[in-house]
Protein backbone atom coordinates (compact mmCIF):
# COMPACT_ATOMS: atom_id res chain seq x y z
CA UNK A 1 0.00 0.00 0.00
CA UNK A 2 0.94 3.71 -0.46
CA UNK A 3 1.81 4.12 2.62
CA UNK A 4 4.39 1.98 3.94
CA UNK A 5 6.17 1.96 0.72
CA UNK A 6 7.15 5.68 2.06
CA UNK A 7 8.51 4.65 5.51
CA UNK A 8 12.23 5.79 5.51
CA UNK A 9 14.38 4.79 7.90
CA UNK A 10 17.21 7.23 7.00
CA UNK A 11 17.13 10.42 8.59
CA UNK A 12 15.26 11.58 11.84
CA UNK A 13 14.41 14.53 9.90
CA UNK A 14 12.53 12.23 7.15
CA UNK A 15 11.16 10.04 9.70
CA UNK A 16 10.13 13.38 11.42
CA UNK A 17 8.41 14.48 8.21
CA UNK A 18 6.66 11.66 8.14
CA UNK A 19 5.18 11.35 11.05
CA UNK A 20 4.34 15.10 10.55
CA UNK A 21 2.33 13.86 7.43
CA UNK A 22 0.66 10.96 9.75
CA UNK A 23 -0.73 13.42 11.91
CA UNK A 24 -1.93 15.39 9.64
CA UNK A 25 -3.82 13.43 7.16
CA UNK A 26 -5.34 11.73 10.27
CA UNK A 27 -6.53 14.62 12.06
CA UNK A 28 -7.74 16.24 8.47
CA UNK A 29 -10.22 12.93 8.60
CA UNK A 30 -10.24 12.88 4.90
CA UNK A 31 -8.33 8.89 4.49
CA UNK A 32 -11.09 6.21 4.88
CA UNK A 33 -11.02 3.63 7.63
CA UNK A 34 -8.82 1.17 6.04
CA UNK A 35 -5.94 3.75 5.38
CA UNK A 36 -6.40 5.55 9.23
CA UNK A 37 -5.30 2.20 10.60
CA UNK A 38 -2.44 1.40 8.22
CA UNK A 39 -1.37 4.93 8.63
CA UNK A 40 -1.46 4.27 12.43
CA UNK A 41 0.35 1.73 12.20
CA UNK A 42 3.16 2.83 10.22
CA UNK A 43 3.28 6.33 12.37
CA UNK A 44 3.80 4.37 15.53
CA UNK A 45 6.99 2.35 13.70
CA UNK A 46 8.23 5.60 12.43
CA UNK A 47 7.63 7.28 16.38
CA UNK A 48 9.34 4.03 17.84
CA UNK A 49 11.66 4.67 15.20
CA UNK A 50 12.57 8.19 15.70
CA UNK A 51 13.02 7.33 19.60
CA UNK A 52 15.74 4.48 18.71
CA UNK A 53 17.55 7.47 16.94
CA UNK A 54 17.54 10.28 19.83
CA UNK A 55 18.55 7.39 22.19
CA UNK A 56 21.89 7.86 20.82
CA UNK A 57 24.61 8.40 23.30
CA UNK A 58 27.83 9.59 22.09
CA UNK A 59 29.06 12.79 19.50
CA UNK A 60 30.73 11.75 17.18
CA UNK A 61 33.76 14.51 15.88
CA UNK A 62 35.52 14.06 12.94
CA UNK A 63 37.51 16.53 11.32
CA UNK A 64 37.49 18.08 7.55
CA UNK A 65 41.26 18.47 5.98
CA UNK A 66 42.16 18.78 2.33
CA UNK A 67 44.11 16.07 0.93
CA UNK A 68 46.61 16.72 -1.71
CA UNK A 69 44.21 16.51 -4.47
CA UNK A 70 42.46 18.75 -3.07
CA UNK A 71 39.89 17.11 -2.49
CA UNK A 72 39.01 16.39 1.29
CA UNK A 73 38.98 13.72 3.69
CA UNK A 74 37.33 13.27 6.77
CA UNK A 75 39.41 12.22 9.77
CA UNK A 76 38.97 11.31 13.28
CA UNK A 77 40.30 13.66 15.90
CA UNK A 78 42.82 12.98 17.45
CA UNK A 79 41.87 13.99 21.49
CA UNK A 80 38.94 11.75 22.70
CA UNK B 1 73.84 28.51 -9.36
CA UNK B 2 76.54 31.02 -8.61
CA UNK B 3 79.93 30.05 -7.96
CA UNK B 4 83.02 32.19 -6.96
CA UNK B 5 84.57 31.94 -9.99
CA UNK B 6 81.41 33.23 -11.65
CA UNK B 7 81.31 36.99 -11.93
CA UNK B 8 77.44 38.48 -12.31
CA UNK B 9 76.64 41.50 -13.43
CA UNK B 10 74.74 43.83 -11.31
CA UNK B 11 71.25 43.08 -13.46
CA UNK B 12 71.74 39.30 -12.80
CA UNK B 13 72.69 39.56 -9.20
CA UNK B 14 69.59 41.61 -8.89
CA UNK B 15 67.74 39.07 -10.97
CA UNK B 16 68.27 36.22 -8.46
CA UNK B 17 67.37 38.66 -4.84
CA UNK B 18 64.63 39.72 -6.68
CA UNK B 19 63.66 36.02 -7.89
CA UNK B 20 64.75 34.75 -4.45
CA UNK B 21 63.15 37.45 -2.16
CA UNK B 22 59.53 37.22 -4.38
CA UNK B 23 58.84 33.44 -4.35
CA UNK B 24 60.19 33.33 -0.57
CA UNK B 25 57.47 36.27 0.70
CA UNK B 26 54.76 36.01 -1.10
CA UNK B 27 52.88 36.53 1.11
CA UNK B 28 53.58 38.10 4.73
CA UNK B 29 52.04 40.03 7.48
CA UNK B 30 54.00 42.31 8.94
CA UNK B 31 53.47 44.79 12.09
CA UNK B 32 54.81 48.13 12.69
CA UNK B 33 54.19 51.96 12.76
CA UNK B 34 53.29 54.12 9.76
CA UNK B 35 55.65 56.86 9.17
CA UNK B 36 56.59 59.44 5.93
CA UNK B 37 53.00 58.48 4.69
CA UNK B 38 52.50 59.91 0.77
CA UNK B 39 49.51 59.69 -1.09
CA UNK B 40 50.47 60.46 -4.43
CA UNK B 41 48.34 62.15 -7.24
CA UNK B 42 47.84 58.92 -8.64
CA UNK B 43 45.88 57.51 -5.75
CA UNK B 44 48.71 54.58 -4.68
CA UNK B 45 50.16 55.12 -1.29
CA UNK B 46 53.80 54.93 -0.04
CA UNK B 47 55.16 55.04 3.46
CA UNK B 48 57.41 53.32 5.35
CA UNK B 49 57.05 49.95 8.13
CA UNK B 50 58.82 50.70 11.08
CA UNK B 51 60.02 49.32 14.58
CA UNK B 52 62.40 50.04 16.76
CA UNK B 53 64.86 48.15 15.41
CA UNK B 54 64.45 48.23 11.56
CA UNK B 55 61.98 49.44 8.65
CA UNK B 56 60.23 48.68 5.38
CA UNK B 57 59.26 50.70 2.23
CA UNK B 58 55.96 50.16 1.78
CA UNK B 59 53.11 50.93 -1.12
CA UNK B 60 49.96 49.71 -1.71
CA UNK B 61 48.50 50.71 -5.27
CA UNK B 62 45.20 52.58 -5.62
CA UNK B 63 42.81 49.97 -6.26
CA UNK B 64 43.42 48.21 -3.05
CA UNK B 65 43.77 51.30 -1.30
CA UNK B 66 40.03 52.24 -2.57
CA UNK B 67 38.91 49.59 -0.31
CA UNK B 68 40.35 50.81 2.87
CA UNK B 69 38.16 51.24 5.50
CA UNK B 70 39.87 53.90 7.48
CA UNK B 71 42.72 57.11 6.74
CA UNK B 72 46.18 55.53 7.44
CA UNK B 73 48.57 58.21 8.81
CA UNK B 74 51.66 58.26 10.42
CA UNK B 75 52.38 57.05 14.08
CA UNK B 76 49.63 54.62 13.25
CA UNK B 77 49.93 51.15 14.31
CA UNK B 78 48.95 48.79 11.50
CA UNK B 79 49.25 44.99 10.02
CA UNK B 80 50.27 45.02 6.24
CA UNK B 81 49.50 42.16 4.81
CA UNK B 82 51.37 41.60 0.87
CA UNK B 83 54.43 40.32 -0.37
CA UNK B 84 57.93 41.24 -0.98
CA UNK B 85 59.13 42.88 -3.99
CA UNK B 86 62.26 44.17 -5.43
CA UNK B 87 62.70 47.58 -7.59
CA UNK B 88 65.89 46.81 -9.66
CA UNK B 89 66.48 50.31 -11.22
CA UNK B 90 67.02 51.59 -7.43
CA UNK B 91 67.71 48.19 -5.71
CA UNK B 92 65.41 48.71 -3.32
CA UNK B 93 62.65 46.22 -1.96
CA UNK B 94 59.58 47.11 -0.55
CA UNK B 95 56.18 45.29 0.34
CA UNK B 96 53.40 45.85 -1.91
CA UNK B 97 50.72 45.83 0.39
CA UNK B 98 47.48 44.82 -0.19
CA UNK B 99 45.22 44.73 2.96
CA UNK B 100 46.24 47.02 6.07
CA UNK B 101 44.47 46.48 9.19
CA UNK B 102 44.88 49.44 11.92
CA UNK B 103 45.62 47.86 15.32
CA UNK B 104 44.87 50.97 17.48
CA UNK B 105 41.00 50.84 19.52
CA UNK B 106 39.98 54.07 17.49
CA UNK B 107 40.80 53.36 14.15
CA UNK B 108 39.65 49.69 14.57
CA UNK B 109 36.55 51.58 15.52
CA UNK B 110 36.34 53.59 12.96
CA UNK B 111 37.26 50.52 10.02
CA UNK B 112 34.55 48.50 12.06
CA UNK B 113 31.73 51.29 11.32
CA UNK B 114 32.68 51.81 8.09
CA UNK B 115 32.96 48.27 6.68
CA UNK B 116 28.98 47.78 8.33
CA UNK B 117 27.69 50.87 6.67
CA UNK B 118 29.23 49.68 3.80
CA UNK B 119 28.13 45.76 3.64
CA UNK B 120 24.72 47.44 4.50
CA UNK B 121 24.37 49.39 1.87
CA UNK B 122 25.09 46.31 -0.22
CA UNK B 123 22.29 44.60 1.61
CA UNK B 124 24.38 41.74 3.84
CA UNK B 125 22.98 41.99 6.77
CA UNK B 126 19.36 42.25 4.98
CA UNK B 127 16.80 40.09 7.18
CA UNK B 128 14.90 38.90 3.58
CA UNK B 129 18.59 36.80 2.84
CA UNK B 130 18.57 34.69 6.21
CA UNK B 131 18.01 31.45 5.92
CA UNK B 132 16.44 29.57 8.37
CA UNK B 133 18.16 26.66 10.16
CA UNK B 134 17.37 22.99 9.40
CA UNK B 135 15.38 21.71 12.08
CA UNK B 136 17.03 18.48 12.56
CA UNK B 137 20.48 18.94 11.53
CA UNK B 138 22.10 15.04 10.86
CA UNK B 139 25.76 16.97 10.66
CA UNK B 140 26.60 20.31 11.92
CA UNK B 141 29.92 21.92 10.93
CA UNK B 142 32.41 23.86 12.73
CA UNK B 143 34.79 26.56 11.78
CA UNK B 144 36.84 27.21 14.94
CA UNK B 145 40.23 26.81 16.27
CA UNK B 146 41.20 23.24 17.68
CA UNK B 147 42.03 24.27 20.49
CA UNK B 148 39.92 27.14 21.78
CA UNK B 149 37.26 26.93 24.50
CA UNK B 150 34.68 27.25 21.63
CA UNK B 151 35.01 24.02 20.23
CA UNK B 152 34.52 22.67 24.02
CA UNK B 153 31.74 24.47 24.84
CA UNK B 154 30.24 23.05 21.11
CA UNK B 155 30.84 19.75 22.16
CA UNK B 156 29.74 19.74 25.56
CA UNK B 157 26.39 21.29 24.47
CA UNK B 158 25.86 19.46 21.83
CA UNK B 159 26.69 15.81 23.74
CA UNK B 160 23.61 17.22 26.16
CA UNK B 161 21.25 18.23 23.66
CA UNK B 162 21.20 15.99 20.77
CA UNK B 163 24.16 13.26 20.82
CA UNK B 164 22.81 12.00 17.96
CA UNK B 165 24.35 14.44 14.94
CA UNK B 166 28.22 14.37 13.99
CA UNK B 167 29.98 17.25 14.12
CA UNK B 168 32.51 18.41 11.69
CA UNK B 169 35.56 20.46 12.11
CA UNK B 170 37.44 22.38 10.09
CA UNK B 171 40.21 24.19 12.32
CA UNK B 172 41.47 27.26 11.78
CA UNK B 173 43.27 30.24 13.38
CA UNK B 174 41.09 32.66 14.89
CA UNK B 175 43.11 35.69 15.08
CA UNK B 176 46.46 36.83 14.54
CA UNK B 177 47.67 37.31 10.61
CA UNK B 178 45.85 35.45 8.23
CA UNK B 179 42.91 34.42 10.26
CA UNK B 180 40.39 36.28 8.63
CA UNK B 181 41.68 34.72 5.02
CA UNK B 182 41.63 31.35 6.72
CA UNK B 183 37.94 31.66 7.99
CA UNK B 184 36.82 32.78 4.93
CA UNK B 185 38.51 29.82 3.08
CA UNK B 186 37.07 26.91 5.38
CA UNK B 187 33.16 28.93 4.86
CA UNK B 188 34.16 27.82 1.12
CA UNK B 189 35.76 24.58 2.09
CA UNK B 190 32.89 23.47 4.23
CA UNK B 191 30.36 24.36 1.82
CA UNK B 192 32.34 22.99 -1.49
CA UNK B 193 32.69 19.84 1.13
CA UNK B 194 28.95 20.40 1.21
CA UNK B 195 27.68 17.46 3.19
CA UNK B 196 27.05 19.66 6.34
CA UNK B 197 23.38 21.02 7.00
CA UNK B 198 24.36 24.10 9.23
CA UNK B 199 27.50 25.57 10.53
CA UNK B 200 28.92 27.09 13.56
CA UNK B 201 31.63 30.05 12.79
CA UNK B 202 33.52 31.70 15.44
CA UNK B 203 35.45 31.69 19.07
CA UNK B 204 35.33 32.42 22.24
CA UNK B 205 35.24 36.33 23.62
CA UNK B 206 38.51 38.46 23.59
CA UNK B 207 39.58 41.86 23.13
CA UNK B 208 38.23 44.08 19.43
CA UNK B 209 41.98 42.92 17.94
CA UNK B 210 41.07 39.49 19.03
CA UNK B 211 37.94 39.16 17.54
CA UNK B 212 39.02 41.53 14.57
CA UNK B 213 38.87 38.38 11.59
CA UNK B 214 35.37 38.21 12.61
CA UNK B 215 35.15 41.96 11.39
CA UNK B 216 37.31 41.56 8.05
CA UNK B 217 35.29 42.09 4.71
CA UNK B 218 36.65 38.78 3.33
CA UNK B 219 34.90 36.80 5.81
CA UNK B 220 31.60 38.84 5.55
CA UNK B 221 31.54 37.82 1.94
CA UNK B 222 32.04 34.51 2.84
CA UNK B 223 29.78 34.03 5.05
CA UNK B 224 27.15 35.50 2.29
CA UNK B 225 28.18 33.60 -0.37
CA UNK B 226 27.78 30.27 1.79
CA UNK B 227 24.67 27.68 0.70
CA UNK B 228 25.06 26.46 4.17
CA UNK B 229 23.59 28.36 6.73
CA UNK B 230 25.75 29.96 9.22
CA UNK B 231 25.41 30.99 12.75
CA UNK B 232 27.75 33.30 14.23
CA UNK B 233 29.15 32.49 17.47
CA UNK B 234 32.04 35.26 18.53
CA UNK B 235 32.68 36.42 21.54
CA UNK B 236 30.65 37.22 25.33
CA UNK B 237 26.95 38.67 24.54
CA UNK B 238 28.06 42.57 24.11
CA UNK B 239 30.99 41.92 20.94
CA UNK B 240 29.02 42.50 17.84
CA UNK B 241 31.10 41.57 15.21
CA UNK B 242 30.44 41.80 11.01
CA UNK B 243 30.01 38.33 10.94
CA UNK B 244 27.50 38.24 13.39
CA UNK B 245 25.51 40.88 11.03
CA UNK B 246 25.97 38.52 7.49
CA UNK B 247 25.30 35.45 9.30
CA UNK B 248 22.27 33.64 9.48
CA UNK B 249 21.86 33.65 13.11
CA UNK B 250 23.99 35.28 15.74
CA UNK B 251 24.56 33.45 19.15
CA UNK B 252 26.29 35.55 21.80
CA UNK B 253 28.69 32.35 22.71
CA UNK B 254 29.31 29.44 21.14
CA UNK B 255 27.44 27.41 23.63
CA UNK B 256 24.69 29.29 22.44
CA UNK B 257 25.51 28.65 18.73
CA UNK B 258 25.28 24.90 19.89
CA UNK B 259 21.38 24.84 21.22
CA UNK B 260 20.57 26.84 18.51
CA UNK B 261 21.58 24.38 15.68
CA UNK B 262 19.90 21.47 17.50
CA UNK B 263 16.99 20.81 19.13
CA UNK B 264 16.71 19.37 22.57
CA UNK B 265 16.12 15.33 22.28
CA UNK B 266 13.73 15.58 25.31
CA UNK B 267 11.59 18.16 23.19
CA UNK B 268 11.56 15.69 19.99
CA UNK B 269 11.36 12.72 22.18
CA UNK B 270 7.81 15.05 24.06
CA UNK B 271 6.84 15.79 20.04
CA UNK B 272 6.96 12.37 19.36
CA UNK B 273 4.93 10.83 22.43
CA UNK B 274 2.29 14.03 21.06
CA UNK B 275 2.22 12.65 17.95
CA UNK B 276 1.50 8.88 18.97
CA UNK B 277 -0.85 10.02 21.41
CA UNK B 278 -2.48 12.24 18.54
CA UNK B 279 -2.80 9.63 15.73
CA UNK B 280 -3.86 7.08 18.34
CA UNK B 281 -6.65 9.37 19.36
CA UNK B 282 -7.31 10.14 16.01
CA UNK B 283 -8.00 6.75 14.67
CA UNK B 284 -9.71 5.49 17.61
CA UNK B 285 -12.17 8.54 17.10
CA UNK B 286 -12.78 7.54 13.76
CA UNK B 287 -13.58 3.46 14.77
CA UNK B 288 -16.10 5.24 17.47
CA UNK B 289 -17.37 7.20 14.47
CA UNK B 290 -17.78 4.62 12.15
CA UNK B 291 -19.32 2.37 14.63
CA UNK B 292 -22.05 4.93 16.40
CA UNK B 293 -22.86 5.22 12.36
CA UNK B 294 -23.80 1.31 12.44
CA UNK B 295 -25.31 1.15 15.29
CA UNK B 296 -27.48 4.72 14.35
CA UNK B 297 -28.31 2.64 10.91
CA UNK B 298 -29.59 -0.47 13.05
CA UNK B 299 -31.78 1.68 15.23
CA UNK B 300 -32.90 3.33 12.39
CA UNK B 301 -36.89 3.85 11.20
CA UNK B 302 -35.77 2.44 7.67
CA UNK B 303 -33.55 0.21 8.71
CA UNK B 304 -36.19 -1.36 11.22
CA UNK B 305 -39.14 -1.30 8.53
CA UNK B 306 -38.00 -5.09 7.40
CA UNK B 307 -38.65 -6.19 10.78
CA UNK B 308 -41.42 -4.03 11.26
CA UNK B 309 -42.87 -5.87 8.46
CA UNK B 310 -42.14 -9.69 9.29
CA UNK B 311 -43.65 -8.65 12.81
CA UNK B 312 -46.85 -7.36 11.26
CA UNK B 313 -46.61 -10.39 8.75
CA UNK B 314 -46.33 -12.76 12.09
CA UNK B 315 -49.10 -10.70 13.69
CA UNK B 316 -51.31 -11.30 10.71
CA UNK B 317 -50.79 -14.76 10.33
CA UNK B 318 -51.34 -15.31 13.86
CA UNK B 319 -54.80 -13.58 13.76
CA UNK B 320 -55.69 -15.58 10.28
CA UNK B 321 -54.68 -18.65 12.22
CA UNK B 322 -57.17 -17.98 15.41
CA UNK B 323 -59.63 -17.04 12.87
CA UNK B 324 -59.23 -19.92 10.98
CA UNK B 325 -59.25 -22.16 14.28
CA UNK B 326 -62.74 -20.11 15.49
CA UNK B 327 -64.40 -20.65 12.04
CA UNK B 328 -63.62 -24.13 11.99
CA UNK B 329 -64.51 -25.55 15.34
CA UNK B 330 -68.15 -23.64 15.02
CA UNK B 331 -68.36 -25.67 11.47
CA UNK B 332 -67.49 -28.70 13.51
CA UNK B 333 -69.95 -28.03 16.19
CA UNK B 334 -72.79 -27.45 13.40
CA UNK B 335 -71.93 -30.59 12.03
CA UNK B 336 -71.51 -32.15 15.28
CA UNK B 337 -74.86 -31.03 15.71
CA UNK B 338 -76.54 -31.78 12.85
CA UNK B 339 -74.77 -35.46 12.79
CA UNK B 340 -76.66 -35.82 16.14
CA UNK B 341 -80.22 -34.62 15.08
CA UNK B 342 -80.23 -37.42 12.12
CA UNK B 343 -79.06 -39.79 14.60
CA UNK B 344 -82.18 -39.29 16.43
CA UNK B 345 -84.24 -39.07 13.38
CA UNK B 346 -82.20 -42.10 12.31
CA UNK B 347 -83.14 -44.12 15.29
CA UNK B 348 -86.70 -42.83 14.83
CA UNK B 349 -86.81 -44.74 11.69
CA UNK B 350 -84.93 -47.82 12.76
CA UNK B 351 -86.51 -51.18 12.43
CA UNK B 352 -84.89 -51.43 16.38
CA UNK B 353 -87.52 -48.51 17.51
CA UNK B 354 -90.51 -50.17 15.04
CA UNK B 355 -89.69 -53.04 17.20
CA UNK B 356 -90.40 -51.11 20.42
CA UNK B 357 -93.60 -50.15 19.09
CA UNK B 358 -94.75 -52.92 18.55
CA UNK B 359 -94.39 -54.48 15.18
CA UNK B 360 -92.16 -57.22 14.64
CA UNK B 361 -90.06 -58.47 11.33
CA UNK B 362 -90.39 -61.34 9.96
CA UNK B 363 -87.46 -63.02 7.64
CA UNK B 364 -87.67 -65.87 5.44
CA UNK B 365 -83.74 -66.79 4.59
CA UNK B 366 -82.81 -63.66 6.20
CA UNK B 367 -84.75 -61.38 3.70
CA UNK B 368 -87.42 -59.57 4.83
CA UNK B 369 -90.82 -60.07 4.02
CA UNK B 370 -92.97 -57.13 2.98
CA UNK B 371 -96.00 -58.81 1.35
CA UNK B 372 -98.07 -62.30 2.64
CA UNK B 373 -97.76 -63.88 -0.98
CA UNK B 374 -94.41 -63.63 -0.14
CA UNK B 375 -94.99 -66.38 2.15
CA UNK B 376 -96.67 -70.02 1.43
CA UNK B 377 -97.67 -72.93 3.34
CA UNK B 378 -94.86 -74.73 5.31
CA UNK B 379 -92.51 -71.61 4.93
CA UNK B 380 -90.06 -70.98 7.56
CA UNK B 381 -89.84 -67.65 8.98
CA UNK B 382 -88.07 -65.77 11.21
CA UNK B 383 -90.14 -62.97 13.05
CA UNK B 384 -87.62 -60.63 15.37
CA UNK B 385 -89.31 -59.01 18.02
CA UNK B 386 -87.55 -55.87 19.98
CA UNK B 387 -85.94 -58.28 22.40
CA UNK B 388 -85.22 -61.41 20.63
CA UNK B 389 -86.15 -63.48 17.40
CA UNK B 390 -88.42 -66.80 16.86
CA UNK B 391 -88.87 -69.28 14.40
CA UNK B 392 -92.58 -69.95 12.64
CA UNK B 393 -93.65 -72.07 10.26
CA UNK B 394 -96.39 -70.74 7.97
CA UNK B 395 -99.76 -72.63 8.10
Amino acid sequence: MMASKKLQRGSLEGSLKRLEEIVDSLEEGKVSLDEAVQLYEEGILLSKDCAEKLKATELKIRKLAKSVGGDFEIAETDEE
Amino acid sequence: MASEEQTLTVTDITRQIKSSLEQRFTRVWVQGEISNFKRHTSGHLYFTLKDEGAQLSAAMWRSRAAGLLFQPADGMKVIARGGITVYPPRGSYQIDVDQLTPLGIGELQIAFERLKKKLAGEGLFDESRKRPLPKYPGVVGIITSETGAALQDVRTVLSRRFPGVELILLPVRVQGAGASDEIAQAIRDMNRYGKVDVMIVGRGGGSLEDLWAFNEEIVARAIFASEIPIVSAVGHEIDFTIADFVADLRAPTPSAAAEMVVPDRFEILEVIRNYEYTIRQAVTQRILAHRERVESLIGSYAFNRPKDMVREFVQKLDELQRSMATTVSHRMERRAQDVESLRKRLLGVSPQGVLKRGYAIVRKDGVPVTRSQQLARNDEASVEFQDGKVMTKVQ
